[in-house]
């Protein structure tokens, strides 16, 4: 084995370690199967999500219509393909909104100087008082109901949360002496965040995020239930589920589909962020790995 | 390369906790700092290197090869620590990033200052690791801290603080939480190491023992202030001041009671 080869393996081990734990192999196969259906939706849906059928209102699941259809005569299985678009935007971009707001008022709130940390973290502390349903609600009086404001409004709160739980992990860090050992083997403050602090809180935070990313598929159900999410003529899971609730009473199963989808993605996106902590944490991994140490090299 | 600290004082929040130490390093020398906890040995170590805590302010005058240190921005102490000053900690438990391989830890010195690529320094890694006589180096480096023991983390350690051969190495109780054979061990191979190189050494700790065993100077510390110094040898034989008194012996009934160390 070639030196490059060994070091290839060794960075991508944690990938290995997550697809051998069963929570990390459901998740990634969810996310996956949530992924390539949005990405298939954006070409190909079996009918179009939008059209109404009134010949076959109310299908049962079978043939042509594997799902089934809704009231209006339209596919289910493809209003669901359809809102797995929007499902999976929503997620990533509320994820990716927490993250940078989370980050960077933990990173402030860590590591600067004693009356702006303080500062900060009084200002987490009364954000975190807003409830997301809030800021939606301001948003959406400015701009209208769409899927941004769900984005930034869960964003934000999760952003809130992440800095809540990541900025104290980031002190207790800070005042380890491998940090400061960072700083005297020549690392500047930018290079010790980067290489040995951020590795460091990185389990908490990735638990954090994939909570959020799961709220935020839950909340873009609710607010678009409210109104402040999608426009009802852009696809979605929530939208979906309070159509078919009306008709819970006469067609229960309909109302299944939509809530299955729903809670199979949050599950795997948990299980997912729970897999991944346990996977790139080496202290956790020690069995697994003093297992596998003694097996012989095969040189060939 | 020799270090003058000149009336060095650290202030923690209007409190003197080192309150005007003097002592030289001159090169190729081995100076013991020695004194109870709180006596400011660890403090007057960091202030050195510029890495005091927050909240911790340093004054005086730190001057390493004619060069004033006190009050030099951090980019440019960077480009010492680790490179010319070198600095072993006291907790091998803690010391060590418990998520990266300790061969990368090893090798960040080495990347920092000789901008070698990632692969050189890991090479260089395994040679460092041996040259601290860790057993296996080549498969070693590939570990992570909490798989190693606490004497071959403390080796990793000195690795790191040597890695780029400074010429002048900080020992901030580096066998203090060892059990005493490791701690032989260590101080053999720091003693062996320092000479080799011909490195400056400042040695810090609270046992005149242990001191014994690698310095040839001593500076005694209590509440942040001198209060006796000169060559080992006097210090054990003929101590001046009570505290050197005490010290010595606590040092013997450390002798007599092994691990009872504290």
């Amino acid at each position: 084995m070639t030196r490059a080869q060994a070091h290839g393996r060794h960075r991508f081990a944690w990938l290995g370690r997550l697809w051998s734990l069963s929570t990390g192999r459901f998740g990634i196969i969810v996310v996956l199967a949530i992924g390539l259906t949005a990405l298939v939706a954006r070409f190909w849906t079996p009918f179009d999500p939008q059209k109404v059928d009134v010949q076959n209102r109310w299908d049962a699941p079978g043939i042509p219509h594997l799902l089934g259809t809704d009231g209006s005569g339209r596919d289910i299985l493809s209003l669901l393909m359809a809102g797995a678009r929007t499902t999976v935007w929503v997620a990533l971009g509320a994820g990716a909104v927490a993250t940078l707001l989370g980050l960077v008022l933990a990173v402030v709130g860590a590591l600067t100087t004693r009356w702006v940390r303080e500062s900060v973290a009084v200002l987490v502390d009364i954000l975190i008082a807003f409830p997301v349903l809030l800021i939606a609600m301001m948003l959406s009086s400015v701009w209208g109901g769409s899927l941004w404001v769900v984005i930034i409004s869960v964003g934000i709160g999760f952003g809130v949360n992440i800095a809540r739980v990541t900025r104290p992990e980031l002190r207790r860090v800070l005042h380890s002496d491998f940090v400061l050992a960072g700083r005297a083997a020549g690392l500047t403050p930018f290079e010790n965040l980067w290489r040995h602090l951020l590795p460091n809180v990185a389990p908490v935070f990735i638990v954090q995020l994939s909570w959020g990313m799961a709220v935020a598929v839950l909340a873009e159900a609710g607010l678009s239930y409210l109104g402040f999410g999608a426009p009802p003529t852009e696809p979605s899971w929530g939208i979906l589920l309070k159509d078919l609730q009306t008709y819970i009473s006469v067609h229960p199963l309909s109302v299944v589909w939509p809530g299955l989808a729903i809670t199979i993605t949050v599950l795997g996106l948990n299980l997912l962020g729970d897999g991944l902590r346990e996977a790139t944490d080496p202290t956790l991994s020690r069995r697994r790995t003093a297992a596998r140490t003694p097996q012989p090299v095969v040189v060939s | 390369m020799s270090l003058e600290v000149q009336d060095l004082v650290v202030e923690i929040d209007g409190r003197r906790v080192v309150d005007g130490v003097s002592f030289d390093v001159p090169d190729g020398e081995r100076v013991g700092l020695i004194g109870e906890s709180g006596s400011g040995k660890s403090l007057t170590a960091l202030a050195i290197l510029g890495l005091l805590p927050d909240g911790a302010t340093a004054t005086g005058s730190v001057r390493w090869d004619g060069r004033e240190l006190i009050g030099l921005p951090d980019r440019e102490l960077a480009t010492l620590r680790g490179d010319e000053i070198g600095i072993v900690f006291q907790e091998p438990r803690t010391a060590l990033n418990p998520i990266r391989t300790v061969g990368r830890q090893i090798g960040e010195s080495v990347r920092i200052h000789e901008g070698v690529s990632r692969r050189e320094a890991s090479a260089r890694a395994i040679a460092e690791a041996e040259r601290v006589r860790l057993p296996d180096a080549a498969e070693l480096v590939r570990r992570y801290p909490h798989q190693l023991s606490g004497g071959q983390r403390q080796r990793v350690a000195i690795a790191m603080a040597l890695a780029c051969r400074p010429r002048l190495l900080i020992a901030d109780e580096p066998t203090t939480a060892l059990d005493v054979t490791i701690q032989a061990e260590i101080l053999e191979l720091l003693g062996g190491l320092v000479e080799r190189d011909g490195m400056s050494l400042v040695f810090i700790t609270h046992d005149l023992a242990v001191l014994s065993q690698v310095a040839t100077d001593a500076v005694v510390l209590e509440d942040g202030r001198v209060v006796e110094r000169g060559p080992l040898s006097r210090l054990l034989t003929a101590p001046e001041s009570p505290v050197t008194q005490g010290l010595l012996r606590d040092a013997t009934a450390t002798l007599w009671k092994p691990g009872g160390v504290s």
